[in-house]
């Protein structure tokens, strides 16, 4: 019995070894499809999700993060730490060490120059680089010799993996982007649509918001990958349309991004020609609270500093009231199925940075929430709105376009019509919501409502520079054409402190215990209601082998050891 | 003798009627018209399940005696939201309808009537009808949206700048064919007749053209009707219009399409309700046409 079971055992490591050194090009064409269609293949001009996935078949960063979140060497031999030499003792510079041999699609060998030449790429003021804040701080970066770059920093740096690493940072050649700096880059159509790089793909073909036609890369790294001779990366549809076209028609191998009501995916699944898989990071979907007064009588100065406070929603019981009303775990249940899980905590992940404070929301409490209300003065009028000094608790809730959303929005409203709150619902198209044109009232940004809904994460496991979102430099208002990334208008000078201090402190027990005091501060001087922790949901095929779902960095980023089944 | 007599008295809407009873499918059309204008006014008295009610334990149900058309994705009843949206979506129709008569009709007799108007007005007649419609109804309500909602509150101003969208960018084809009609009748015998006698312009407008174009103006109102349908129904597929929670038959087929595979029967109620109306109101309008024609009725 013993000795079958190892033979067996044997047969099967062999089978899984005669798969893993097949031949290059070997196992034909893979489809992928993600329904919103690239528009470029860099992402230095392009913070889009789509763009910077799209991209990283083609090209790759020094590092980046594996499917646990942890920092795995690519295209070096060893990540640097202070401990190897890497970073450092002043943690003001850290130097990388190219692995000797990596050579480019077009067979020339990758140097530290070309490492340089992307850092001055993204950092030249009038590239209008989309990425720039990961270069956040660097002053130099230069080769110490072909194999060998320095990227020295103008302040201590306890977490120097901003440049060079994950799915945002690739590099991009020197000898093709040379003619691209500045404000031509944004002209350099062929270079933009076509990047040389040292990923396993190169693109053959390029069309715009379509189709990118790719085959595998001849001088790749590795001699036995990519299995896949060529890809077909679709782009545009639906949620619900790609996840179709991979479970239950089979035309794709691969979906991305599959925000759709769990019964209709799970219905999809059922057909058992492919499989739903989810991993969680670090995405929460969570209500924005208006700190400042939306009203459109003021013109102007609404949703800004000076139009003044809000009028109920600066009181600390209504807050606490609206997020104890809400069934986290059936919002979860209903709009996320296993791609979703109740939270508490605007950073959910990595464990350690991970607040146990804020729990008291993760159970609906609807007479709790009714008796705080009461205690804080809030008396229902004749029509079951709670009113105090002629203020009604009337709330404009608005989010993008998204049939879970707007279930989510009418369970929300029914809940908090139970502790006599009125609710008005608003949804607007994700393209407009999320699009940032100035001119348009209904930007996210602008937060023209009393709460706003959406989903934000931070890519790596690193927290500092998502935390530093809601200083109040953050705030988006008229005078810096409303960028900016503090939506809740929150302004502590106690959290820009924090915020200080965990960019100059070094010992992760520090950081961590810096991040939850923000993360708590931010829950109960209710600047946000968190509401669900996403994990990222795909779809592949049952023929297609060795997806890793990577919440942390792009989701193709091993998609050299994808095969056929 | 006292047959024929009694015939010769016969009222012209008596005669219309008569003629209407002849045409099968306008009468199946009113039939079933009436039948959903009852549904959807005095539905809700007797199926008192509020609509935006959410139970969640009843998800995705099909038909039993509690929920006769199932519930969705979050246990609302199917039936109540399909006569909570008739209302709206019925009442879109009318009151668009209304409107685009009203336009219509003016427009189009002003500049049949005075030749100076004319070649102005149908010019901006031409102008409304290039304009692409749908995109500039986004762009009405992306405007107007804020200000109506702080006037009227959001269902009432939004109801009133659809109605509005829509009216004013569906009384081009009226105001052509009444121009038509009335540049017609203008050259008739009794309206020289009427203004030799001295009758103003008014009173000939009033009394003599407006009676001679009716027949066009309704049959254009029952098509209209249906347009004005259709075209709230395409607002709230693409999500615009109406709140979320704020169902009308449009909105319903749009949140259905999803759960097609899962439950056809969600598509299939609001999309019946509104090929109905269309159909019966189109059909209705068809009738009409035969009846208030003098030249067809009595054939």
């Amino acid at each position: 019995m013993k000795i079958k079971s190892l033979v067996l055992g044997t047969a099967a490591a062999f089978s899984v070894a005669s798969m893993a050194i097949a031949d290059r090009g070997s196992d034909g064409h893979v489809n992928i499809i993600y329904w919103q269609a690239p528009s470029i293949l860099n992402p230095y001009l392009s913070g889009g999700t789509k763009d910077v996935e799209s991209s990283s078949m083609i090209i790759e960063p020094l590092a980046r993060y594996n499917q646990d979140g942890e920092l795995t060497p690519w295209l070096v031999n060893e990540i640097p730490t202070v401990a190897n030499g890497g970073v450092s003792a002043d943690l003001m510079s850290i130097t990388w060490k190219l692995t000797p041999g990596i050579k480019w699609s077009d067979g020339s060998a990758l140097t530290a120059h070309d490492v340089v030449f992307t850092g001055q790429y993204c950092m030249d003021p009038a590239g209008g680089c989309a990425q720039s804040n990961k270069l956040a701080d660097v002053s130099n970066i230069e080769a110490l010799d072909d194999l060998t770059v320095k990227v020295s920093f103008s302040v201590t740096k306890p977490f120097p993996y901003g440049p060079f690493v994950g799915a945002e940072q690739p590099i991009i050649q020197k000898a093709q982007f040379a003619d691209c700096m500045g404000a031509k880059a944004p002209e350099c159509t062929a270079e933009n649509f076509g990047p040389i790089g040292t990923g396993p793909f190169v693109v053959t073909d390029f069309k715009a918001n379509d189709v990118i036609s790719m085959e595998a890369n001849p001088h790749y790294r590795d001699a036995s990958k990519p299995a896949f001779a060529s890809v077909t990366f679709k782009g545009g549809g639906d949620a619900a349309a790609a996840a179709r076209s991979v479970l239950e028609t089979g035309e794709f191998d691969y979906a991305w991004n599959l925000q759709i009501d769990p019964t209709i995916l799970s219905q999809m699944a059922e057909g058992g020609k492919g499989e739903v898989i989810s991993s969680f990071g670090t995405a929460v979907e969570r209500l924005m609270v208006n700190l400042s007064n939306p009203d459109p009588a003021l013109g102007d100065k609404r949703s800004t500093l000076e139009g003044g406070p809000h009028p109920f929603l600066t009181d600390a019981a209504v807050r606490r009231a609206l997020s104890v009303a809400i069934d986290r775990n059936l919002l979860a249940e209903v709009g996320y199925g296993a791609a979703g899980k109740a939270t508490c905590n605007v950073v959910p992940g990595p464990a350690m940075y991970v607040s146990t404070a804020n729990d008291e929301c993760l159970v609906q409490d609807i007479a709790k929430a009714n008796n705080i209300l009461e205690a804080a003065g809030w008396k229902r009028g004749s029509d079951g709105v709670r009113e105090k000094d002629g203020v009604r608790l009337s709330i404009l809730y608005q989010t993008s376009t998204n049939a879970v959303r707007q279930d989510t929005q009418a369970l929300v409203k029914q809940w908090w019509s139970e502790i006599g709150v009125e609710t008005e619902l608003k949804n607007i198209s994700a393209s407009v919501f999320f699009g940032g044109d100035q001119s348009s009232p209904d930007t996210y940004q602008k937060h023209f409502s009393d709460i706003e809904m959406y989903t934000n994460l931070f890519s790596g496991t690193d927290p500092e520079a998502y935390m530093g979102s809601w200083v109040c430099s953050e705030m988006p208002m008229p005078s810096n054409n409303w960028m900016g990334n503090n939506m809740p208008r929150y302004c502590n000078p106690a959290y820009d402190a924090m915020a200080a201090e965990l960019a100059t402190t070094a010992a992760i027990e520090d950081r961590a215990r810096i991040v939850m005091a923000m993360n708590d501060m931010l829950m109960q001087e209710g600047a946000m209601i968190p509401l669900i922790h996403r994990g990222r949901v795909s779809a592949h095929s049952n023929k297609l082998g060795g997806v890793v779902q990577n919440t942390w960095d792009s989701e193709l980023w091993n998609v050299a050891d994808w095969y056929r089944n | 003798m006292t047959e024929e007599l009694t015939t010769k008295r016969t009222s012209q809407w008596k005669d219309v009627w008569l003629q209407f009873k002849t045409h099968r499918g306008a009468v199946i059309g009113m039939i079933v018209f009436s039948i959903i204008c009852f549904l959807v006014a005095f539905g809700p008295w007797f199926w008192t399940l509020d609509p935006n009610y959410i139970d969640i334990r009843a998800k995705n149900q099909g038909p039993s005696f509690l929920h006769p058309m199932g519930t969705d994705q979050l246990g609302r009843d199917t039936f109540s939201n399909l006569l909570a949206g008739g209302r709206v979506s019925l009442l879109v129709g009318v009151t668009a309808m209304a409107l685009s008569v009203l336009f219509g009709t003016l427009i189009g007799v002003i500049s049949g009537f005075f030749k100076r108007l004319d070649g102005p007005l149908m010019r901006l007649t031409d102008l409304f009808l290039a304009l692409p419609l749908l995109p500039l109804l986004l762009v009405m309500i992306m405007l107007f949206r804020d200000t109506l909602r702080g006037l009227f509150g959001p269902e009432t101003g939004i109801f009133i700048l659809i109605v509005s969208a829509i009216g004013l960018t569906s009384w081009m084809p009226i105001a052509r064919i009444v121009r038509g009609d009335v540049l017609a009748v203008k050259e008739r015998e009794f309206v020289l007749a009427a203004r030799s006698l001295g009758t103003h312009n008014t009173q000939m407008i009033t009394r003599h053209i407006l009676p001679n174009v009716m027949s066009p103006i309704m049959v254009s109102a029952t098509l209209s009707v249906a347009a004005a349908i259709i075209t709230e129904s395409a607002l709230s597929f693409l999500g615009l219009g109406f709140p979320s929670d704020f169902p009308t038959w449009g909105r319903l087929l749009y949140d259905s399409t999803n759960f097609m595979k899962l439950s056809p029967e969600r598509v299939i109620y609001p999309g019946l309700a509104i090929s109905l109306t269309v159909l019966s109101v189109n059909y209705i309008g068809d009738g009409l046409r035969d009846a208030l024609d003098p030249r067809i009725r009595g054939r």
